[in-house]
Formats: C-alpha cells, structure tokens, sequence
C-alpha cells in the first residue's frame, strides 16, 4: 500500500471544505438576499444594495393596505389547515382498514388506488375541473380542501406503518370488548403520533404551497391565496420590490419554522436513527 | 301529520337496521375506507373516466362536438405542441442528469464521517427545499432581473448584462438553474438516506483490497445505491413533465414565452387563456401521461439490465 503525502492530503481536505463552502453559499444566499430585500425600498434593491435595510414597517404597511396579503394570509391557513386535519384522520382511517382488516377483495381495491398513483396531475386536472364545476363547488375555497382529503399516497404512508403494529394488542382490546372505532382512537392513534407528525409536515406544506389548482379553481380576489397572491403581486406593471420580497418572506416563514424545529425527527426518520 | 312523523321515523329506523346487517355481512373494515373511496373515486377514479370521453371531444367554449379523429389530425400538425413538446424534453434531458449527480457528489462528500460541520453543510443545502415553488420563482425572477443583482454581480467580472429572462436561450438557462437551486438539496437527503444504509463492512473490505476512492464509489457505491437512485429518477421524471409554476412566473411579463412554455401550461392555456377547448386539453393531457409511462419503464427496464 502507498501512503499519501500529508500536505497533498490537506490541499486536498481544503479544496473539499471550499467546494462545500461555496456550494453552501449559493444555496442560502438567496434568502439573504430576499431578508435584505424585504426590508429595503425599492430603489435600494434596484441599486443592488445587500445589506438589511430599515424600511420594513413602510413595506409592511403597504403590503397588508393596499393587497388584501393578510386576508391571503387567512385563506391559506384556512384551507392548510382543514386539508391536513381531514386528509390525516380519512386517510389514516383508510390505511387501517386496509393493513389490519385485510381481505382479497381489499388487496384489490387498494391494488387500483396505487395504479392511480401514476396518474400525473397535469393530466387529472381538467377532467377535476369540470367535476368541480358540476358539484357547484368551483371558486370556493372548499374546492381547494376536498381533492386533497383523500389521497393514495397519504393511505400508503400509513399503511406502510400500520404494519409494525403489533396485532396483539388489538386482538386483546377487543377481547375486552372494546368496538374497533374505539380501539382505533384510543389505542392505535396514540402510538402512531409520530408517524402522523410526519404525515402532517408533508400534507401542510404540500396544501400551503399548491398553485396550479387553486390557481385553475379559484377566480375571486378575495379567495386567493398565498402563492396566488405572490404571483400576482410580482407580474404588476410597478413592482415595488421591497414589498414584494416581504410577501414572500412571510410566505416562506411557516415552511423555514416547521423545518427546524422538526429538524432533528425529520431526519432521524429519514436517515434511519444515524448517530 | 304525527302518523307522518311516525312513518318516518320506521323507514330510518329500518334502513339504519338494513345497513348494521350489511356492515356486519361485509365486515367493519370497509367503513373504515368508504370515506376515502368516495373522495378518491369523486376526484380521481370519475375524472380518468370523463377524460376518456372528454379526448373525443372538439370544444369552442362550452359548444363541444364528437371528433375524436380531428383531435388526433390536430396533434400531428400542432407546430405549437411540437414546441412546447421540445421545450420539457429540454428541461428534462438537460436538467434530471445535472441535479442527480450533483446530489449524488454532494451526499458522498457529507456522508464522511471526518468531516467537520457536516450538518451545517447539509442544512444549507437542504434549505431551498423548504421554499415554496411559486416564492423561488419571484425570487429568482427578481434576482435576475435586467437590473438585479446577478447582473450587477457578473459585471464585477467583466461580463456584460445577460438577458436572463428575456433571451430565449438564457431563459431555459434561468429555468434550468433555478430548478437545480431548488431540488438537488432535496434529493441529496434521499441519498444520503441511502449511503447511511450501506453496510460499512463492505467499504472496510475494500480498503483492505487495495480499492481506491473511485473503485468503491462505481463498484460499491452506485450498484447499493440503485433503488434510490431509480426512484429519484422517476420523481423527477414525473415532476419535470409536469413543470408549470416555475416557468410559469418567472417569465411571466417578460416577453416571449415560447422558449420556455412546458406542456402542463400549454394545457392551461388551451383551457383558460386561449378559447378553451377542454377536449384537445385533455389530448394533451395523454401525451403526458403516455411519456411518463414510457420513461419510467425505460428507467426501471436501464436499472434492471445493469444488473
């Protein structure tokens, strides 16, 4: 065996340690640059200034008087919310019934959910449209909530853990003649609380961000929300950057909270227990 | 009236004793998945059907008639289609292969266990992930403005303004590299999922044989990451065909478009900017699900040759 030089080994380390730091810097940089921009006028982001300016209550100011951004603010949080409480308890239900009542006739059923998983949204979503016209339930923000509650990959992540429990402990509960909806709430659902965090990270963030539908469903001013509100308020003839920069900043801010604080769970649970 | 009332309270009463002795002939376990059959066969199941007949359908507006082959006749002479087709095979054939590697150089490089700060490493990298796509989109647009600070920043250089928004080549550039900011973090964490799986084992016995650096990472690496890495490239596959909000904003208001439209906006279009035509729309819709049928066969039929 050949030893390596130690000096070629530290120019090599360092070179690796440059290569990260740039990486790094790229990757982050932009929301520097948007909390930069956030906080300047528009002139200043115009001159290419990048420090933190002082202009963010003015900014603020104008954007929830003259873009209606807290009632776009309500309207998300509105439909992420229900979305994720709905889609957690239909979906996990379902799940259940699939994993620990399993039956031929169920493989079946849950064989063509999965095939539908193929199915791309850009190609679902005209057909949709029109369902949700004939359901009179097209510019409604109900209309944003109901084609989420239910989805097939929500059933298969569930299922998925419904797996490991141990059947015992239900097979003794219902010795104790406890009903299954029963056994479900108070027995299973409190066990699975983690799997449900995580369940709940990717259905909030998934519903808080969605644009193409809410952008094909929903036609009213005053039913837009987050990202649609952003869109436009980026495409005015008069784009006052600073203002703009703030919106996405607070757009952004739920996303960058649940990331870190949930951090360590989510990728423990991805990366399988590392120590 | 009260007989009325009674009458009524026996029908309910009967159907309420109808469907307990049904639930308990067809077992408790379907009550548990109705309330997602109904939503899931509202709003996937019936939409796959109507699209079948939605695809035989000419509209102009809400006017639509039978005319499955002049749909058909319609696809094959759409110069628009031919562009827009040419347009997301770009952006997958260019983009897909760049932001793999780059996550799988990335995921390597930090699954070192020597190395120092490797978490603040893969928590700036990671971030992007986290934005929404319509705010990167903004973001990026307005970064690269003709006056923004990418411009700004290249001049230092030398480099004269680059007219990344408005340029049709420059714009596919802008598209492609706002894409790789915002998703190779993401996969990285997938692969470095992966690599903490690995058995350490194997690596060791390879130091001992005298493997170098390269060796391990194409003969132990890349064959133990294979799963993973097919299912990156399907994702990906499937999210690029179905591009829309980023090329959506960030060229929105910035001139041509024609460079950048993918197929999902040119559905959008065909539907809601120009006189909506649900029935083409849907065709186009097909084209869709067709080639990502197509690719991920050939990505999974690729991987499993290998072996």
């Amino acid at each position: 065996m050949r030893k390596p030089n130690k000096i070629v080994k530290i120019i090599k380390l360092s070179f690796t340690y440059m290569f990260l730091s740039i990486v790094s810097f790229i990757c982050v940089f932009p929301f520097y640059w948007m909390l930069a921009g956030g906080t300047s006028t528009s002139n200043e982001v115009s001159s290419g200034n990048i420090s933190i300016g002082s202009n963010l209550v003015e900014n603020y100011r104008i954007l929830v008087e003259q873009s209606d951004y807290l009632r776009a603010f309500g309207n998300s949080a509105f439909v992420a919310i229900l979305t994720t409480i709905l889609a957690l308890f239909i979906s996990s239900l379902a799940a259940y019934g699939f994993e620990i009542f399993k039956s031929k006739r169920k493989s079946k059923v849950y064989g063509v959910l999965l095939l539908t998983m193929m199915v791309p949204f850009a190609a679902l979503m005209i057909p949709l449209y029109k369902v949700v016209i004939y359901l009179e339930l097209s510019n409604k923000l109900i209309s944003v909530v109901l084609p989420a509650v239910a989805t097939v990959f929500l059933i298969f992540f569930f299922k998925q853990s419904f797996i490991k429990f141990p059947r015992e402990i239900i097979q003794s509960a219902r010795i104790d003649g406890a009903n299954e909806f029963r056994i479900f709430r108070s027995i299973v659902f409190p066990a699975m609380k983690p799997t449900y965090a995580a369940a709940a990270i990717l259905t909030f963030t998934a519903s808080w961000n969605n644009f193409l539908w809410p952008l094909i469903t929903l036609s009213s001013n005053e039913l837009q929300t987050l990202p649609l509100k952003i869109s436009i308020l980026s495409s005015s003839y008069t784009p006052h950057y600073g203002v703009i920069l703030l919106s996405i900043v607070i757009a952004t801010l739920p996303s960058i909270i649940v990331f870190f604080s949930l951090q360590k769970y989510f990728v423990a649970g991805l990366t399988g227990a590392v120590k | 009236m009260r007989n009325l009332l009674q009458g009524f309270k026996n029908i309910i009463k009967r159907i309420l004793q109808a469907i307990k002795r049904r639930m308990k002939k067809i077992g408790i376990g379907w009550a548990f998945i109705i309330p997602a059959l109904f939503f899931i066969t509202l709003f996937v199941i019936i939409p796959i059907f109507y699209s079948m007949f939605l695809v035989t359908q000419s509209c102009r507006g809400i006017v639509c008639e039978s005319n499955f082959t002049g749909n058909i006749d319609k696809l094959m002479g759409d110069v628009q289609f031919r562009q827009v087709f040419k347009n997301t095979f770009i952006f997958f054939i260019v983009q897909v292969p760049i932001m793999l590697t780059l996550a799988l150089i990335f995921a390597v490089i930090l699954n070192n266990p020597k190395l120092r700060f490797r978490g603040v490493f893969r928590t700036a990298i990671f971030l992007p992930a986290v934005t929404s796509l319509v705010a990167y989109s903004v973001l990026f647009k307005m970064m690269l403005a003709p006056e923004g600070i990418m411009n700004t920043a290249i001049s230092f250089i030398g480099i004269s303004p680059i007219g990344w928004l408005t340029d049709p080549f420059w714009q596919r550039v802008t598209i492609i590299i706002a894409l790789l900011w915002r998703w190779t973090g993401y996969n990285m964490i997938f692969y470095l999922s992966g690599l903490q799986n690995i058995d350490k084992e194997m690596f060791e016995a390879a130091e001992m044989d005298g493997a170098n650096k390269r060796q391990t990472f194409f003969k132990i690496t890349i064959p133990q990451l294979k799963p993973i890495i097919l299912f990156t490239a399907v994702m990906s596959t499937i999210g690029t065909l179905q591009l829309f909000d980023e090329p959506f904003n960030i060229i929105r208001g910035s001139g041509t478009t024609a460079s950048t439209m993918t197929l999902s906006q040119y559905i959008y279009n065909l539907s809601f900017v120009y006189i909506p035509n649900f029935g083409y729309a849907a065709v186009i819709s097909y084209v869709i699900m067709i080639i990502a049928a197509l690719l991920t066969i050939i990505q999974f039929r690729i991987m499993r040759e290998e072996k």
